[in-house]
């Protein structure tokens, strides 16, 4: 457990010190949802109705942002050699490494979408529903992204192929995210049944990501 | 404790590397790997370490903990300096005598003074030279107690009292009945060593 804690720890250290993700992802969430309205113009009816569509596609593309070096930046320097000769079981150390990435550039992203969603015209209790939405549904995307980020290992300079392998597994998560975030604000839909998929998405790809990133590091031991 | 290799094959990329290399290392002893650039020698050490398939071929450990594999009782230190630049020198060291689990062992504070570089502890190891990353590297031995070490070219890019250092914690750990196996070019100044000569690359 001191194994685990201590690489989540140290991940984190990593992220938030000068040269980091961490703040990375918010301000790139923040170019995206600030340049949408320019392109689609000042229709404030629009922009409320794409809002949540809008701020999910960013908090999609901020996770993918740095995900390629979440596991080459370890393999790259030796260290992943030492973690694949830890105690700690290889699904476990992989699944801490998410989590960290998830804390340092997920739950950032979830607390600024308040913020942004004003600049969407989101109205007040429709912007808490879609920061939910985000904050169950952001885990999802970074542990199918781990798969990428294994690949990207296996597969040296392979980083351009991670959006292309890691984009259409994400799908589910944004259709049922946004399904979720439009129920709530257009009150047309029920928000229950794509909430509850959404949570069944994010569980499973919590135990399907580290197993099979695991699953891809050991075998691409040569 | 008994540290045995027989008839081992190594295949990287297609090619044949080395076949049919047998070792034994008990403890206390230490067994130098030599051979020209490309016999193997770095492969026949991650191969120990757990970090490549041996094409055919096995490895046992006899008369240890039975609850932890071979990799997980080995040091292995390769040609890379597993630090972040952006941590500091302590915290590097802290982090992996943690991870490692570093119940026993000498713990990261007196790691440091072992190998020198207690007074640069506060420094971002991004400012290491290469000498000082590999002596923080040596630390990792030292603060984690691992009955084997795997040491791949260790005195490459240390100078001369790097060396007698190096010499020195390697002794301790034979004395300690640690077993070493060490790929390496320049003599390390164990005596007596047994060696394991790698030919050039098999047909």
């Amino acid at each position: 457990m001191t194994a685990l804690a201590a690489l989540l720890l140290r991940d984190m250290r990593l992220a938030v010190r000068v040269g980091g993700g961490a703040l990375m992802g918010v301000l790139f969430f923040l170019l995206v949802v600030t340049m949408v309205p320019f392109g689609v113009g000042p229709d404030l009816k629009l922009l409320a109705r794409i809002g949540p569509a809008i701020l999910w596609i960013g908090a999609l593309l901020a996770t993918l942002l740095g995900l390629d070096r979440l596991l080459a930046a370890d393999h790259d320097d030796g260290s992943l050699d030492l973690i694949l000769m830890g105690h700690a079981p290889l699904e476990l150390a992989v699944a801490a490494k998410a989590l960290a990435h998830w804390l340092t550039t997920g739950l950032p992203l979830v607390i600024a979408a308040p913020l942004f969603g004003i600049f969407l015209n989101i109205d007040g209790s429709a912007i808490g529903i879609v920061a939910l939405t985000l904050l169950v549904g952001t885990p999802a995307l970074t542990f199918i992204g781990l798969i990428g980020a294994a690949l990207a290992v296996a597969l040296e300079r392979g980083g351009l192929l991670l959006p292309v392998l890691v984009l259409p597994l994400t799908v589910p998560v944004l259709i049922f995210g946004i399904a979720a975030g439009d129920a709530a604000i257009l009150n047309a839909a029920p928000f229950g049944a794509p909430f509850l998929i959404l949570i069944a998405l994010t569980l499973t790809s919590v135990v399907i990501g580290p197993v099979a990133a695991a699953a891809v590091l050991r075998h691409g031991l040569d | 404790m008994r540290l045995s290799g027989s008839e081992l094959e190594c295949v990287r990329g297609g090619k044949r590397v080395f076949a049919n290399i047998g070792f034994a290392v008990g403890a206390g002893e230490a067994l130098l790997l030599l051979g020209p650039n490309g016999a193997g020698k770095s492969s026949l050490l991650r191969m120990v370490a757990g970090l490549l398939r041996p094409a055919a071929g096995s490895l046992e450990l006899a008369g240890a903990n039975c609850d932890r594999s071979l990799a997980e009782q080995a040091h292995y230190l390769g040609h890379l300096d597993p630090l972040k630049s952006s941590l500091s020198v302590g915290e590097n060291l802290r982090f992996w005598t943690r991870f490692l689990g570093g119940g026993r062992g000498e713990g990261p504070d007196e790691a440091l003074r072992v190998v020198g570089l207690e007074r640069v502890g506060d420094l971002p190891a991004g400012y290491l030279s290469a000498g000082q990353r590999r002596r923080l590297s040596i630390a990792r031995l030292v603060a984690v107690e691992r009955p084997i070490w795997l040491l791949d070219e260790p005195a490459s890019v240390l100078d001369a009292d790097g060396q007698a250092l190096l010499g020195e914690v390697m002794r301790r750990h034979l004395a300690a009945d640690g077993l070493i196996l060490a790929a390496t070019h320049a003599p390390l100044g164990l005596d007596p060593a047994r060696e394991l000569r790698l030919g050039a690359v098999l047909p």
